[in-house]
């Protein structure tokens, strides 16, 4: 992956919770074998309506996406970061994120970002009235920054999803360096656990 | 930061003590601890601990992307005899001897099958008498055993913690580290007690109980911790049921769901193809009678529910947090909290066509779907063919019965399970996903509304526009027959 340091930019409000990942790609578009071309499907049942906020004008060219809280809950599809990545977003704000969404950003260098809801429902409002509102994301600091609003406020990111994030690592590799360990532990294996043979 | 679980520090890359037949460790633990600690490869401060994978079962959607970037790398897969593959998701449930019409879902299937033969992989095609859903071939082949780690490219993987294993979902790019490595990096998680006690009244399930936990949890409850069910109520359920039980912890969020394993567990294991057998048999078994949870341990998380207070249940909404029992009526948005949760409810409402204060056996179901991971065993058919024996779907009422595997579908004709099915004018199909998630041709139309026994409620799930509630098998068969939603004891 890319090494990502900070996102700054816009932000589009999509005031719903419970944003699963069913909604963020539809099944249909898991069919593909390719890792790319999800950017069309992102949202694709709720970008038919002219009213949904992505479409909105005033939002265009933003790379922060703002949701509600429990975003992306639901199926394990890592095909919903890669469609969230491909239309442009570099970052997802919530108040609380399901698990294995979360975990799949790491894999990508999409930051998501949680907030208190205190703080999530000031953004939401703000970018609402304002959408010209711009947000700093900083991997670094582990800060997120809404200087019109005065907002400074920490993110928890581990250090190790943070150092890979910086240097933009690929886990597999680092996990390699392992081999020693991995075959140790193998040796000592029970005999009595299955295999597919 | 979420507080460490354990309190033993152990030493950066600790050499891991080999499994004695038990484990040996003073300090109290839970299940779900003491599977992590059998599987720690390497462990450091500050770092995720990287975990040994017993088991990596593979579909057809989330693997591609993975065994591309395993050849993009020059890597390979390193135990292709712990990996089991099979094509579930895009399946169609007839005309099974036909290639699928679908070109982009035939790809699909077609590189998974390319890449298992490729990697060596053991796969079950469409046709196979040991194809099926994932998470249903896995305990009936009997590589789903007791102190194992399992996962999948699939958030349901949990299912397998019925049987005292560790057993969770992850994405695409897990699936490659699991290929390339037979490990993975995981952070410390809480644990999580749902102890269910007292008895279940007569007519509710394992799928009543794990929504009612829903309905207490709701989508978020789970967090960041591991589940274990227990308590008398789970105690009491087939292996069957609590696969049900298992399979839906991903819902209300948690990372994975697990039962200690027992009796019930040892004899389903018995004699199936993959589980030991003789010495290996008396060795696993001393090992897995360890794993329960210390008398002494403590738990982050504790919720308790009464097994007398679980009828059957439905969900109403659009998440599965959103759950009713079938006695009530649709709730208003007024009951809940003003602001995410009202708005939530609010939306749900529109989006099923509901109106506050019907009573759920009034609201008028189009189609039962009776399948998927979560319900589409055995003793699932079993349920519903009890209550579909000698009467008759209701008119127009289009009904989906899609067993979980081959041999699931096999073992049902030999029950005679099918011919009742089919005489009340149930559609009898073949083993797969189907209406689940319809990636298949199963698929609800705009504003049809169906009762499914799957795992997700939420919009467009089960097709563009379509209404999905939640319910268990005898619930569903029910349902189908009297055209609005019902339980068996409702039916004259």
């Amino acid at each position: 992956m890319e090494p990502v340091h900070i996102v700054q930019g816009t932000v589009v409000p999509l005031d719903r919770s419970d944003v699963d990942t069913d909604q963020i790609i539809p099944s249909d578009w898991l069919k593909r074998v390719e890792r790319t071309g999800f950017d069309k499907g992102l949202f694709a049942e709720w970008r038919d309506d002219p009213t949904f906020v992505m479409n909105q004008d005033e939002y265009l060219g933003a790379n922060i996406l703002l949701g509600g809280p429990n975003f992306g809950t639901g199926s394990s599809r890592e095909h919903a970061v890669w469609a969230i990545q491909q239309y442009g977003f570099a970052a997802v704000v919530s108040s609380r994120f399901g698990p294995i969404f979360r975990n799949n950003c790491t894999k990508n260098g999409l930051v998501a970002v949680q907030v208190s809801p205190e703080v999530s429902d000031q953004l939401m409002a703000a970018v609402q009235a304002d959408p010209t509102l711009e947000l700093t994301i900083d991997v670094e600091r582990r800060t997120l920054e809404a200087p019109a609003l005065g907002i400074e406020v920490d993110f928890e990111l581990s250090d190790s999803v943070q150092h890979r994030f910086l240097h933009g690592l690929d886990d597999i590799g680092l996990t390699l360096q392992q081999g020693d360990s991995i075959d140790a532990f193998e040796a000592g294996r029970p005999t009595f656990r299955p295999t597919t043979r | 930061m979420k507080p460490q679980v354990r309190s033993s520090p152990k030493a950066s890359h600790s050499a891991r003590p080999q499994i004695t037949s038990i484990s040996v460790s003073t300090e109290a633990k839970t299940l779900s601890q003491k599977v992590w600690d059998d599987h720690i490869v390497t462990r450091e401060d500050g770092q995720p601990d990287l975990l040994y994978v017993d088991l990596h079962l593979v579909h057809e959607v989330t693997s591609p992307q993975a065994f591309d970037g395993i050849r993009e790398s020059g890597r390979t897969v390193r135990r292709p005899d712990l990996t089991i593959s099979t094509e579930d998701h895009n399946v169609p449930t007839e005309d099974i001897d036909k290639p699928i019409a679908d070109e982009i879902s035939a790809k699909q299937v077609d590189t998974l099958r390319v890449n298992t033969e490729e990697f060596g992989i053991t796969h079950y095609p469409m046709g196979d008498i040991n194809q099926g859903i994932v998470h249903v071939i896995g305990p009936e082949q009997g590589l789903t055993q007791p102190g194992m780690t399992i996962v999948c490219g699939d958030s349901h993987t949990s299912t397998h913690g019925a049987f005292g294993a560790l057993a969770f979902g992850i994405g695409t790019s897990e699936v490659e580290h699991v290929l390339a490595t037979q490990t993975l990096l995981q952070p410390a998680q809480e644990t999580m007690s749902i102890t269910v006690d007292g008895e279940l009244p007569a007519g509710s399930t394992a799928k009543d109980v794990v929504l009612a936990i829903l309905g207490e949890c709701d989508t978020g409850g789970g967090i960041g911790a591991i589940a274990e069910f227990r308590g008398p109520v789970i105690e009491a359920l087939s292996m069957e049921g609590r696969m049900t039980v298992c399979n839906m912890s991903i819902e209300f969020g948690a990372k994975a769901g697990m039962i200690a394993p027992d009796d019930t567990t040892f004899a389903y294991l018995e004699g199936r193809p993959q589980a030991p057998k003789g010495a290996d048999w008396e060795r696993a078994l001393e090992y897995w009678r360890g794993l329960r949870t210390d008398a002494d341990a403590t738990f982050d998380r504790e919720v308790l529910l009464h097994g007398a207070d679980i009828s059957p249940h439905v969900t109403w909404g659009t998440n599965p947090g959103q759950v009713i029992r079938l006695s009530d009526s649709v709730p208003s948005p007024d009951e809940y909290e003003a602001g995410v949760a009202r708005d939530a409810a609010a939306r749900a409402l529109e989006y099923m066509g509901l109106t506050a204060g019907t009573p759920m056996r009034e609201v008028a179901v189009d189609t039962v779907f009776i399948g998927s991971c979560t319900n589409s065993r055995i003793e699932d058919l079993r349920a519903a063919a009890a209550v579909a024996r000698g009467r008759t779907v209701a008119n127009g009422m289009r009904t989906l019965v899609v067993p979980g595997s081959g041999l699931v579908k096999e073992q049902a004709e030999a029950e005679g399970l099918h011919t009742i099915f089919i005489d009340a004018g149930f559609d009898w199909r073949e083993p797969g996903c189907s209406m689940c998630l319809a990636m298949n041709p199963d698929k609800l139309k705009e504003g049809e509304r169906s009762a499914s026994t799957s795992n997700r409620n939420f919009e467009g799930r089960q097709g563009r526009g379509g209404r999905t509630h939640l319910v268990s098998p005898a619930v569903a068969a029910a349902t189908a027959i009297a055209g609005t939603f019902a339980t068996p004891e409702d039916l004259a």
